[in-house]
C-alpha cells in the first residue's frame, strides 16, 4: 500500500504504531491522532515556527514533515518537558518572567530553546536571539521571551552545578 | 492543472505563496516510497511520471499543503546518506569540492573544508531562512526548486558551478550557468536527478563576498549579490566575477560589469561604478515585494557592497 504506511514514531518516551496516510503531517499525527495539542498549526508552511518539535534531538517544523517520515524515530513535544509533574527549567523561566501573552507561539519558542540549549548550554543573548528567528511571536516583541531563556540558561547552569557537574 | 507545473504557473503561485496569500489545506494524496539506495530511488523515479522528490522537505512540503505541487508519487530521498558528503579534489589547476546533493544547509554553512575553499558558499548557505530550515533543507534540493530568490543558486553561478545529473540516460553534467532556466525550472530530464555539486576553490588571494537584501532577516531575497574580487599589481583589479539573484528570472552573470572591472585601480569609486554597470545590465521584474526600478536600484547597492567586502577579504579569509 503506497498511500498509507503502518510507523512507530516514539513520543515524549512512548512508542505508538499507527497506520496513517502517507500524506498526514508529523503536526497533524501529533495533534490530531494522539491529541498532543501543545504543538500548534499557525502557518503551516513553515514560517512561524509554533509546530516546533524535536525529531532524534534536533529541532524541525513538523508541519513541514509528514508523519511516516518520523517512522522509529523519536520525537519530543512540549508536553514532554515536565517530568514526573516537574516543570522544565525553560517553563519555569517562561512563567517567572512573563513571557507569555496570547501563549500561541509559546511552545514552539520553548522547543526552539531547548534545541539551543542542548546544542549550546551557555548561548549568549545574541545567540538567543538568533535562534529566536526560527519563531514567530505577534505579542511580545520578544523581550520577555528572551529574557526567559537567559534565566533558564543561568538555572539550569545552576542546577548542574547543584548535581555535582 | 498542467499550467501549475509550468514555470511561469508554479512562479505565479508561489508568488503568492510568499505574499502569505496562500492558505495551507489538506495535502493532495499521493503515493509515497522511501527507497533505501539511490538505484532504487532512480527506477521509481524512472516508473512514476510525475512524481517529485522529497529531500529535505522544506520547500515540497509547504507546496503540497496549498496544493502548488500535486505530484502523483513523492519519492523521499531524505535517508539516501551516500548522497550526503562534502569532500574536495585538490588539483593544480581546477581544485574543487564535491558536495553531495543531499548535504544540509547547516552542513555546508559550518563545514571547515567548504569554510576553507570556497567560504562564499558558506556565507550564502548561512542565510538561508532561519536555522531549522538549515538543519534539514539540502543542497540538491535548493538547486532542483530553482527558486530565483534563494541563496544558493546564485552562488553557484558566481563559483561557476557544476551539477552532476544521474538519470535513466547516464551521468550528466550541467554548469550552473545553463542549469536554471526559468523561476522553478531547472534543466532536469524526466527521471533525474540532482547527485552531486562541483564548486571550485576560490583560488587563495581572491576575496569573496555575498550580500542580499531581505525585507526580515531569513526572508528570500529581493536582490542578492555575489562577488570575487581577485587583486592585481599597483592595487589594480585583476578579475571580478559578479553574480546577482532575486532580481530577475533566473541568477545571472553580470560580463559587461566584469569586462569593466578589469585591470582598473580598486577602490570605492571603482566598486561604485561596477555596481550601476551590473543594475544596468539586468532586466528585473516587478511584483508585490518590490518594482523594478527599486530592484535595479538595489542591486548598484549590493554588487557596490559585495565587492567591496569581497576585496577587503582578498588575501585572507575572515572567519563570519
Amino acid at each position: 500500500m503506497t498511500t498509507s504506511r503502518t510507523v512507530t514514531v516514539t513520543v515524549n518516551g512512548v512508542a505508538h504504531t499507527r497506520t496513517v496516510p502517507v500524506k498526514l503531517l508529523l503536526s497533524e499525527f501529533l495533534r490530531e491522532h494522539l491529541g498532543l495539542t501543545g504543538t500548534h498549526v499557525g502557518c503551516g508552511q513553515g514560517m512561524c515556527g509554533c509546530c516546533t518539535v524535536m525529531v532524534d534531538g534536533q529541532p524541525v517544523k513538523s508541519c513541514l514533515m509528514l508523519a511516516v517520515q518520523a517512522d522509529g524515530s523519536q520525537v519530543e513535544t512540549i508536553e514532554g518537558l515536565a517530568r514526573d509533574g516537574q516543570l522544565h527549567p525553560l517553563q519555569e523561566a517562561f512563567i517567572a518572567c512573563g513571557a507569555v501573552q496570547c501563549g500561541f507561539c509559546i511552545p514552539g519558542m520553548v522547543m526552539t530553546a531547548r534545541a539551543l540549549l542542548d546544542q549550546n548550554p551557555q548561548a549568549t543573548e545574541g545567540e538567543i536571539r538568533e535562534e529566536l528567528g526560527n519563531n514567530l511571536c505577534r505579542c511580545t516583541g520578544y523581550v520577555k521571551i528572551v529574557a526567559a531563556v537567559q534565566r533558564a540558561v543561568q538555572a539550569m547552569a545552576v542546577g548542574k552545578a547543584g548535581r555535582g557537574g | 492543472m498542467p499550467w501549475l507545473c509550468t514555470g511561469p504557473g508554479l512562479l505565479a503561485l508561489a508568488k503568492s505563496y510568499r505574499c502569505e496569500r496562500g492558505v495551507p489545506v489538506a495535502l493532495p494524496d499521493f503515493q509515497y516510497f522511501c527507497p533505501s539506495t539511490l538505484d532504487e530511488a532512480m527506477a521509481l523515479l524512472a516508473s512514476h511520471e510525475g512524481a517529485k522528490l522529497l529531500a529535505g522537505g522544506q520547500s515540497l512540503i509547504p507546496l503540497l499543503s496549498m496544493r502548488l505541487a500535486q505530484p502523483s508519487a513523492v519519492i523521499d530521498i531524505s535517508r539516501l546518506s551516500e548522497l550526503r558528503y562534502i569532500r574536495e579534489v585538490t588539483r593544480e589547476e581546477d581544485g574543487h569540492l564535491v558536495i553531495g546533493a543531499l548535504t544540509t544547509h547547516r552542513e555546508v554553512e559550518t563545514s571547515p573544508l567548504v569554510r576553507r575553499r570556497c567560504p562564499v558558499l558558506a556565507e550564502a548557505g548561512g542565510l538561508i531562512g532561519h536555522s531549522h530550515i538549515r538543519l534539514r533543507g539540502t543542497l540538491g534540493g535548493s538547486l532542483a526548486h530553482a527558486d530565483p530568490a534563494a541563496e544558493l543558486p546564485v552562488t553557484c553561478v558566481l563559483t561557476g558551478a557544476t551539477l552532476v545529473l544521474v538519470g535513466p540516460g547516464g551521468q550528466r553534467r550541467v554548469a550552473a550557468d545553463n542549469f536554471f532556466l526559468a523561476p522553478f525550472m531547472a534543466d532536469l530530464a524526466p527521471g533525474e536527478l540532482i547527485t552531486a555539486v562541483e564548486v571550485p576553490f576560490i583560488a587563495p588571494g581572491t576575496g569573496a563576498a555575498f550580500r542580499e537584501l531581505t525585507l526580515r532577516r531569513g526572508d528570500f531575497a529581493l536582490v542578492a549579490a555575489g562577488a570575487l574580487v581577485e587583486p592585481g599589481p599597483g592595487g589594480t583589479v585583476a578579475a571580478v566575477r559578479i553574480a546577482v539573484g532575486g532580481a530577475t528570472p533566473v541568477p545571472v552573470r553580470t560580463y559587461a560589469a566584469e569586462a569593466a572591472g578589469r585591470g582598473r585601480p580598486a577602490g570605492p569609486d571603482l566598486w561604485r561604478e561596477l555596481g550601476r554597470l551590473a543594475a544596468e545590465e539586468l532586466a528585473p521584474d516587478s511584483d508585490i515585494h518590490a518594482t523594478a526600478e527599486y530592484r535595479r536600484e538595489m542591486a548598484a547597492v549590493y554588487v557596490r557592497d559585495a565587492l567591496a567586502t569581497a576585496y577587503a577579504r582578498a588575501g585572507g579569509y575572515d572567519d563570519h
